[in-house]
């Protein structure tokens, strides 16, 4: 296996943005330029937009990405491992079951505080019981 | 030189035979989907509309293209083509056919027979995301930012759904290297039933899900949901740059149906007849065939379900797919760990 083998990607990426770019001039040429201040506001159903898009988002999404980080990079643990599953014996597959359930276990935690739950309304959560000397300290 | 020469035949033929797929299953698509509900669907356009594809292809060069005042140009223009480019690289390495020989050299029918195939798939299919999320963010509009973070979420989720699924396809053919998981299911097993991976069903049903999450198709198709968040990612796009990113939905579709067929139905593999000259024409036959089967399963499938509901699809990702498809994994190392080494305790 050599740097050898790459060559076909390399000039299919080199291809494939010819093409994109090359139409996009093309169509460019072709196609008719008439804007006008209402074809080029963003869209929003006709009316004029009164707020920047870029707003406040859920929680969540960054939740979803850095347990997806976890996951990816232990997938990437199980290649390497699945790859040459036949060195490694017993002690290879105990190893890797002992780390799958570590992060199956990161996994019942962020399922039990609810980061896999969407559009739940009244979310259990679990508060922090403040204890009453502790307010008392502070406001004196 | 000619390692040069036969590169650039291996890429010009991927380009070209992704090209007349998608016009063809654009095509496929629109006329079973107007079967199954009782309608005629395109028949102007060449024999039976087989042209129409064709058609809307070239009318999108002569549709005007607009830039809104608040775009992000750069990524704007950036990311139809990288959302071509991931999908278009690929199908690089996927073998199409069993090895030929032409004047005494053997030659792998596949764009390049990488040992780190599988690896390379999923990366470039997290590179998809960010063709998402870059028209989505430098849209500078409500609809395009809204479906592309609800993407982003959905494509992560189920990637990591979809990943997990193929470590039992490794961990049976002990190769990343797309050409190796073929040929290690070539024979047949007990004599009559074919050896292929599908053998490995949760990972085969894990697997076709998440291809259809990865590739945004009904009834994961929450990303472009029309009644919801207008067009989505790609509400701001027009002309040219809008047919970059239906060309690279359906190369993805074709992608997803084509791995499916290499990694647990075989590939290639099939029963071979006739003299050497016509018998090379089988393998490719059989991973055709087995590839449009899928195709039209997906076609099916988004002719038959409703869209899901976004909660219930994340939690369908991470609270069954993903468990699920740890559990087997589990149960798969164990039981080729009894068959290889014996049992832990002899």
């Amino acid at each position: 296996m050599e740097l050898v083998d790459y060559l076909p990607i390399a000039l299919l990426t080199l291809l494939g943005i010819a093409f994109a770019g090359v139409s996009l001039v093309l169509a460019r040429v072709l196609a008719p330029s008439n804007p006008t201040p209402e074809k080029l506001a963003p869209y929003e159903c006709g009316i004029v937009p009164l707020q920047e898009p870029v707003q406040r988002f859920p929680v969540k999404f960054y939740l979803v990405a850095m347990l997806f980080v976890i996951f990816d990079v232990e997938i990437i643990f199980l290649f390497l491992w699945a790859v040459r599953m036949d060195q490694f014996g017993w002690a290879g597959i105990a190893t890797v079951v002992a780390f799958m359930l570590m992060l199956i276990e990161t996994l019942a935690y962020a399922w039990k505080r609810g980061a896999l739950d969407w559009n739940v309304s009244h979310r259990t959560r679990t508060r922090r019981v403040v204890a009453p000397e502790a307010t008392i300290e502070k406001a004196a | 030189m000619s390692i040069f020469i036969e590169a650039a035949i291996r890429a010009v033929f991927v380009f070209g035979f992704l090209l007349v797929t998608v016009i063809l299953l654009v095509w496929v698509e629109r006329k079973f989907v107007s079967d199954l509900q009782n309608r005629v669907g395109p028949d102007r356009a060449g024999p039976w509309g087989i042209l129409q594809t064709l058609a809307d292809g070239m009318k999108s060069f002569f549709k005007e293209s607009i830039r809104p005042t608040n775009v992000e140009v750069a990524l704007f223009v950036a990311a139809p083509i990288i959302a071509l480019m991931t999908a278009l690289l690929i199908f690089m390495v996927v073998p199409i056919g069993a090895p030929v020989e032409i004047n005494g050299t053997e030659y792998a029918l596949v764009g390049a027979d990488l040992n780190v195939g599988l690896l390379y798939v999923l990366a470039l299919s997290s590179m998809a995301v960010y063709a998402i999320v870059f028209a989505g963010w430098a849209s500078g509009s409500k609809y395009p930012l809204l479906g592309s973070v609800r993407a982003s979420a959905q494509m992560i989720s189920y990637e990591a759904a979809m990943g997990l699924s193929l470590v039992p396809v490794v961990l049976f053919a002990g190769s990343t290297s797309i050409t190796t998981i073929v040929e290690q299911q070539q024979g047949t097993f007990l004599g009559v039933f074919p050896a292929w991976n599908i053998v490995l069903l949760p990972s085969f049903v894990i697997f076709l899900i998440s291809g259809f999450a990865e590739t945004n198709r009904a009834p994961f198709d929450l990303v472009e949901a029309e009644q919801e968040i207008v067009g989505g990612y790609h509400t701001e796009y027009s002309g040219f740059q809008f047919a970059l990113f239906f060309l690279a939905e359906y190369i993805a579709v074709f992608n997803i149906s084509a791995l499916t067929a290499v990694l647990f139905l075989g590939g290639w593999s099939g029963p071979v007849f006739g003299p050497a000259w016509i018998a090379w024409v089988w393998p490719i036959g059989w991973f055709l065939l087995k590839t449009w089967a899928i195709v039209l399963f997906f076609v099916w499938v988004r002719a038959s379900l409703p869209r899901m509901r976004y909660d219930h699809l994340m939690s369908f990702g991470w609270k069954k797919l993903i468990p699920v498809s740890l559990a087997w994994i589990i149960l798969v190392a164990i039981a080729i760990g009894i068959r290889d080494f014996g049992l832990p305790w002899s």
